[in-house]
C-alpha cells in the first residue's frame, strides 16, 4: 500500500520535507502508524491530519492511494 | 439601488444642497460612505441595512482582531461588542493596527473604540474590557448575532465555543502564529455542524505556542484577519460562509492555502450539549 504524505507550515520545517510517498508492507495501516513511520515527534492528538482533504484523527484507517496532510495546531491571535 | 441613484449621491455638490431632516442626511451620508460596496451586485441597500442592524461580538483586539474590526466597522457592521482585557503595549504595535503610540497603557477596547469611531462615527460600540469568562461571557455571546473569535489562547477559545453552543450562535474562529494561520466557521445555529471542540481537544498542549514565544510576521495576521472580516460580511449578506464546516490553513511561507472538510465528532461533548439546548 502506498500513500502520499504532505507536511504543512511549521510541521514541514520540523520534519524537513514538504511531501513524500510512503509504502507499507501490510494491507492495513492507520494514520498513527504512518506518523510513527515518518516522524520522531511523539504521536499526539495535537498534530492535525486530513485524509483526502477531510479532517480526521490518528485512528483513521488508510487505503492505497490516500493523500494524507499533517498540519500543526494554531492558537495565536 | 440603481447605478443612476448612486451616481447622483456621489457628486461633490452634496454638501451645498439644502439640508432636509437629520434622518435623510444620515441616509445620504451612508449611501455615499458605502457607495463602492453598494455597486456590487451582492450588496443592495437592504443588504447594507442588514449589515447596519447586525451585532458582532469580537473577542480579542490584537493581531487578528485589528484588521477584522477595522473592516467590519468600515463596511458598516452597525453594532460591535469589543472584548479584550489587555492594555496596549509597545510590542503589540507591529501587528495590532487598531492601536498607536498614544494608546500605550490604555485598555484595548478604549483604544479600538476611538480608532473605529474615527472611521465610522455612528457605530454602536459596547466595550467588555476583561477576559471573557462566566456570566459575562454568556451575556456577551447571547446578545449578538455572530461571534468572531480572534483571541490568543486555547482556554478562551474553548469557553467561547461552548458558550456559542449554549446560545446557538455562529462562531467564526481564526488563529495565527509564525507565518501560518487557520480560519473556520462553526455553525452552532445548525444542529449537526462541526464545532471547535470537534477540531481541538482541551487536554492537548504539545506544540502549542504563542505569538510572544514563537513570533509572528505581522501581515500574516492581516491575511487571516481580513479573511475573517470577509467571511463575516458574506455570512451576514447571504446566510453562509465559504468556511462553513471547513478548516482553512494558510502557509504564508510558501503562499499556500488548503481547505479541509470538517465533520461533526460523534463523541464531542460540546455538540452533545448543543443538541440539548432549548
Amino acid at each position: 500500500m502506498k500513500v502520499k504524505v504532505r507536511y504543512f507550515a511549521s510541521l514541514r520545517d520540523k520534519i524537513g520535507r514538504s511531501d513524500e510517498q510512503v509504502s507499507f508492507d501490510g494491507a492495513s495501516a492507520t494514520v498513527s502508524d504512518l506518523w510513527t513511520k515518518v516522524s520522531n515527534i511523539p504521536a499526539s492528538d495535537s498534530i492535525l491530519v486530513a485524509v483526502n482533504m477531510e479532517y480526521t484523527n490518528m485512528n483513521h484507517k488508510l487505503k492505497d492511494g490516500d493523500e494524507v496532510a499533517f498540519f500543526p495546531p494554531v492558537t495565536g491571535g | 439601488m440603481t447605478d443612476a441613484s448612486l451616481k447622483a449621491v456621489s457628486t461633490p455638490s452634496i454638501p451645498d444642497e439644502p439640508r432636509t431632516t437629520a434622518k435623510t442626511e444620515l441616509a445620504r451620508e451612508q449611501l455615499i460612505r458605502y457607495s463602492r460596496q453598494l455597486r456590487l451586485p451582492d450588496v443592495t441597500a437592504a443588504d447594507q441595512q442588514r449589515l447596519l442592524n447586525t451585532r458582532v461580538a469580537l473577542i480579542g483586539l490584537g493581531g487578528l482582531g485589528s484588521p477584522t474590526a477595522l473592516y467590519l466597522a468600515s463596511s458598516g457592521i452597525g453594532h460591535l461588542t469589543l472584548c479584550d482585557g489587555d492594555n496596549v503595549e509597545l510590542s503589540n504595535l507591529h501587528r495590532q493596527l487598531l492601536h498607536s503610540m498614544a494608546d500605550l497603557g490604555r485598555n484595548k477596547c478604549d483604544s479600538a473604540q476611538d480608532r473605529l469611531r474615527s472611521i465610522n462615527p455612528v457605530l454602536s460600540i459596547t466595550k467588555v474590557p476583561e477576559y471573557l469568562a462566566g456570566p459575562v461571557l454568556d451575556t456577551t455571546i447571547a446578545s449578538c448575532d455572530l461571534v468572531v473569535d480572534a483571541s490568543d489562547n486555547f482556554p478562551t477559545r474553548f469557553a467561547v465555543n461552548a458558550s456559542c453552543a449554549r446560545h446557538l450562535k455562529p462562531l467564526l474562529s481564526g488563529s495565527v502564529i509564525r507565518m501560518e494561520g487557520q480560519a473556520s466557521m462553526f455553525r452552532h445555529d445548525l444542529l449537526h455542524a462541526p464545532c471547535y471542540r470537534c477540531l481541538y481537544s482541551p487536554d492537548e498542549d504539545n506544540l502549542f505556542g504563542s505569538c510572544d514565544g514563537e513570533g509572528i510576521l505581522a501581515p500574516v495576521a492581516g491575511i487571516i484577519g481580513t479573511i475573517m472580516a470577509t467571511e463575516t460580511l458574506k455570512f451576514v449578506l447571504t446566510g453562509q460562509s465559504s468556511l462553513d464546516g471547513q478548516l482553512l490553513q494558510v502557509d504564508a511561507r510558501q503562499l499556500n492555502m488548503k481547505l479541509s472538510l470538517l465533520r461533526n465528532d460523534p463523541s464531542c461533548p460540546t455538540c452533545a450539549a448543543r443538541r440539548t439546548s432549548p
